[in-house]
């Protein structure tokens, strides 16, 4: 087992994990945090995605052991006081949930997107969250969704 | 506009009937949102109880197989292991529903010889790989081909359901007039046949089941599942226990499709009757492998068709000859009755001779995805009366349009279309919406690579169960002292919004904001067995009950106010929230304040409803009847562009119009469309799930690939609404009409485009590649 310690939603914690565990199974297994899910288990579809260091990961194919020092958000770590971070807010405004299986990877991905690019034309939205696939939808809530925030933040009027 | 208003476009409505609804007709937020954006909704994975096992299944090396040997010893002795059950173990070879628990003998890849509980993941793989099984391999049977072939191995043997590879329960047909007489009077006759591979649903949320025993002996299941009460017949039948000791509660399901059924119920099977043996809670998770290997799939049809047609357009008769694959097993023995009623399509055809057959196979298993067994036929139909109208050197829009059905006729299946049809309406708007005519004669005189094409299908969707099943649904409504209103029901939210129809269903029949409402999710020590969420039935039948329990209930709370008006109950009113009496302007009471009394002057806090759909009767015996109790019509146009080098095809644009009833949801309603035609798309030209020697090649989202964000085209729905009332408040099937004209449409486009004959989907970039080159072979 290899002791690791990374900050987990601004928490620091120290974890003790297999040389071949996962940063999900870390998170969902060893910790409880099942708000990440698990779909493909391959890298492909993007369910399990969560912010490292900034940057948007596959967490089923991030070696837990390499996380180390590093700073995770998961989508337990947006909500504050209780209240729906603004993106999430936008999701719920636009309908774009269905089974919502897909759903807080949609959420983490975009964060990290906009954090890059803050401004997007809806083009680049399509081109930017197309790391992670949806079953459910045609993709075009979620668009809405993220077109939405942008307004919003750019103090639009949505 | 704001977002919500978003969505399809509202096209005329028909009919006079009152749309003046308070919570209908609006797109209201989905009541799930929240709880699935901010990861705290609980799908059966996350779940977690004290003192927790983890399951899993050892699966057979081949298709087709007979287990000589298993020894299970070391794999008992791993640290970790908490049990270990083989096919020696189980009270009986097999389940309440074919399939099998675990087997010897191997009829498919994802038959499993074993099943190991452990303390943890490591634990349960070590555990699985020590068990010892030596088999014997025996020749699998693959296709439809191979099946029926003189002296070919037997999937099921000693079957007394089976005549060889046939499985009798698959057999139906259709008889309307009489062909063989028609055909000889007919001026033209046009043989043609189609082919269809399977197609993986790819829910997101794999199978995954937790059971939890009692000391008392009960066992409670937490599963997605698609039907609650089939899950469990599950767990009763794994643990032979009476229906009240063993307890479904349906956990957030993360898409289904028509899945999470089968599979699904053999993992709540596994899982409990590892519960039962250990007595600890135990938690099964699959693998997206296993979930793709292990599912039921669409199923592959091969169709066979001869139309007679007189040279004036009329269409004489249709023979049709259906074979499905069945895989190694099949549960649904109703499962070609919507392919036999919809076997020749939306067409006023006064001789009709349909015969379908399913035969079994060492393949992945067949069963229901969204459309069921339509989506196959109309692929079909389309491009045949598209090559018949051809044939006769007629525009095959105007052969369309001249054969459709219309109120008063008599259907294929010999039903009497009593109900408002729209179709030929919808069929002008969606020719003028997408300038239809013009391009179509225009791309089909292109020469270049780059080619662009139209095509437009045209069909309909028998609506519920119909005479396939009894179709009845229950709903339990309480209300309680705060005001609040809650119901337990029995269908449940696959994902598609149902607890937001339901929501705004309930608020429209009781008059109480919405906000006030809670729908649970299914319980099967809650409410009464509803059957299957599917056949996109839930809002249009299923929500009958829950109309009907909101109506009853709020008429017992207006004989409170009316006590507490000390006035007659013909004169109290509900609006906005308050009692009213009618002409007295003071005289209000809040909601909350009579549900308060209602409840402390004793008054029934709750009504259990039941629906029952109208009796249909279809003769299966004869292959004549009614089919179902009403139908949603639709037309699909799709543009797309097409290299005729590479083979590489980019849908463009898809414009579906859709008759919708009346809409309970506008917003959700588009939602469920662009998810349809995003499928329809990946059945068409992406998806194949392609098997060699009965081992899936694409067991992964890796190479099974389902379209992105930057594979969909532009949706643009047309939403019409007629006004027939025979769905809950005049509304309609969509789930499922929004995927199913979508391949149809597609390869029309492609033909449009290339000028040539597509008989097989799915038509990808690697197949339409080798059709063009082979086509260019052949004409050098």
């Amino acid at each position: 087992m290899i002791t690791i310690t990374l900050t987990i939603n601004g928490k620091p914690v120290t974890a003790s994990v297999r040389p071949d565990e996962t940063l999900v199974e870390l998170l969902r297994d060893d910790l409880e945090m099942t708000g990440t899910k698990v779909s493909c288990n391959i890298g492909e579809c993007g369910a399990c995605t969560v912010i490292m260091d900034g940057k948007a990961v596959k967490s089923c194919i991030v070696p837990a052991a390499q996380c180390d020092g590093k700073k995770i958000i998961t989508i337990e770590g947006l909500e504050q006081d209780g209240n729906l971070h603004p993106l999430q807010q936008c999701f719920v405004d636009a309908n774009a949930v269905q089974c919502g299986f897909c759903t807080p990877g949609f959420v983490m991905a975009s964060l990290a997107f906009l954090e890059k690019n803050p401004h997007p034309t809806r083009d680049e939205i399509r081109t930017g969250i197309s790391g992670n696939l949806c079953r459910c939808t045609g993709y075009e809530f979620i668009i809405d969704a993220i077109e939405n925030y942008v307004k919003q933040c750019s103090g639009e009027d949505a | 506009m704001s977002l919500m208003e978003k969505g399809g476009l509202r096209m005329p409505q028909f009919g006079e009937i009152d749309r003046n609804y308070k919570y209908l007709n609006k797109s209201m937020r989905r009541v799930d949102s929240a709880d699935k954006v901010s990861g705290h909704a609980q799908y059966a994975a996350d779940l977690v109880f004290p003192h927790m096992l983890v399951a899993g299944a050892l699966y057979s090396p081949y298709a087709s197989a007979q287990v000589i040997r298993i020894d299970t010893e070391k794999a008992e002795k791993i640290p970790g292991v908490a049990a270990v059950m083989t096919f020696k173990d189980l009270k009986k070879p097999a389940s309440w529903g074919y399939y099998t628990y675990m087997t010897d003998r191997i009829r498919y890849e994802a038959d499993a010889v074993a099943i190991v509980a452990a303390e943890n993941n490591q634990a349960l793989k070590e555990g699985l790989d020590a068990i010892e099984v030596e088999y014997e391999e025996l020749q699998p049977v693959i296709t439809i081909e191979e099946a029926l072939a003189p002296g070919a191995p037997l999937v099921h043997e000693n079957d007394k359901d089976c005549v060889g590879n046939i499985w009798s329960h698959a057999t139906t047909l259709v008889r309307k007039g009489d062909v063989d007489e028609a055909f000889p009077k007919c001026d033209k006759i046009i043989e043609r046949s189609y082919s269809t591979s399977w197609q993986e649903h790819m829910y997101f949320e794999p199978e995954a089941a937790v059971a939890v025993p009692d000391p008392c002996g009960s066992i409670t299941a937490y599963a997605g599942c698609a039907n609650p009460f089939f899950g469990r017949r599950w767990v009763a039948d794994s643990c032979d226990l009476p229906r009240p000791k063993a307890r479904l509660i349906q956990t957030v399901v993360g898409g289904a499709f028509g899945g999470k059924e089968e599979l699904l119920g053999v993992v709540i099977g596994r899982a409990c009757m590892l519960a039962q043996k250990t007595g600890r809670p135990v938690k099964y998770v699959t693998s997206r492998e296993e979930s793709i290997k292990g599912s039921t799939k669409r199923h592959p049809f091969r169709l066979e068709y001869k139309v007679g047609v007189n040279n004036d357009g009329h269409l004489q008769a249709v023979q049709c000859r259906i074979t499905e694959t069945c895989g190694a097993y099949h549960m649904h023995e109703f499962m070609n009755f919507r392919a036999k009623v919809h076997a020749v399509g939306v067409y006023n055809i006064p001789n009709v001779k349909v015969d379908i057959q399913g035969v079994f196979t060492n393949t992945v298993t067949s069963g229901a995805m969204r459309g069921y067994s339509a989506p196959q036929t109309i692929f079909a139909v389309e491009q045949l009366y598209e090559d018949v109208a051809q044939e006769i050197n007629m525009d095959p829009l105007e052969f369309k349009k001249m054969n459709i059905l219309k109120q008063g006729d008599i259907h294929p299946c010999g039903q009497e279309m009593k109900q408002e049809i729209i179709l030929p309406e919808m069929i002008d708007k969606i020719c003028e919406k997408t300038d239809y005519i013009r391009k179509r004669d225009e791309y089909a005189k292109q020469t270049g690579t780059i080619r662009k094409g139209i095509g437009l299908s045209i069909f309909h969707r028998g609506c519920g169960l119909g005479g396939e099943s009894p179709d009845n649904s229950a709903c339990m409504v309480a209300v309680h002292d705060d005001g609040t209103v809650m119901a337990n029901v029995g269908l449940g939210e696959n994902g598609q919004g149902l607890r937001t129809a339901y929501t705004q269903i309930l608020a429209e029949a009781m008059d109480v904001d919405p906000s006030l409402i809670y729908i649970n999710q299914v319980d099967t020590n809650a409410i009464v067995d509803s059957g299957i969420t599917a056949a996109s039935r839930g809002t249009v039948m299923g929500a009958q009950s829950v109309r009907k329990a909101g109506e009853e209930l709020k008429g017992l709370l207006m004989q409170t106010a009316a006590m507490m008006f000390k006035a007659p109950v013909e004169m109290v009113i509900l609006e906005d929230g308050f009692f009213k009496l009618k002409g007295v302007p003071d005289a209000m009471i809040p909601w909350q304040a009579v549900c308060e009394c209602h409840h402390w002057t004793g008054g029934q806090d709750g009504v259990m409803a039941w629906f029952s759909a109208p009796y249909l009767h279809f003769d299966n015996e004869k292959g004549y009847g009614d089919g179902f109790p009403t139908y949603t019509y639709s037309a699909v146009v799709t543009e797309l562009e097409v290299d005729t080098e590479t083979g590489d095809i980019k849908v463009e644009k898809v414009t579906s119009a859709h008759d919708c009833g009346n809409i309970i949801n506008p917003r959700n309603l588009t939602a469920q469309i662009h998810g349809g035609v995003t499928m329809g798309m990946g059945f068409a030209v992406m998806e194949d799930l392609d098997n060699e020697k009965g081992h899936i090649r694409h067991a992964n989202m890796d190479t099974y690939m389902i379209p992105s964000s930057l594979d969909t085209p532009e949706f643009e729905p047309l939403l019409f609404e007629c006004s027939d009332p025979t769905g809950t408040y005049g509304s309609k099937s969509i789930g499922e009409p929004s995927l199913e004209g979508v391949p149809a449409s597609i390869v029309l486009a492609l033909r449009n485009a290339l000028q040539i004959e597509i008989r097989h989907i799915p038509v990808n970039k690697v197949t339409l590649y080798e059709l063009l080159h082979k086509n260019r072979r052949d004409a050098q």
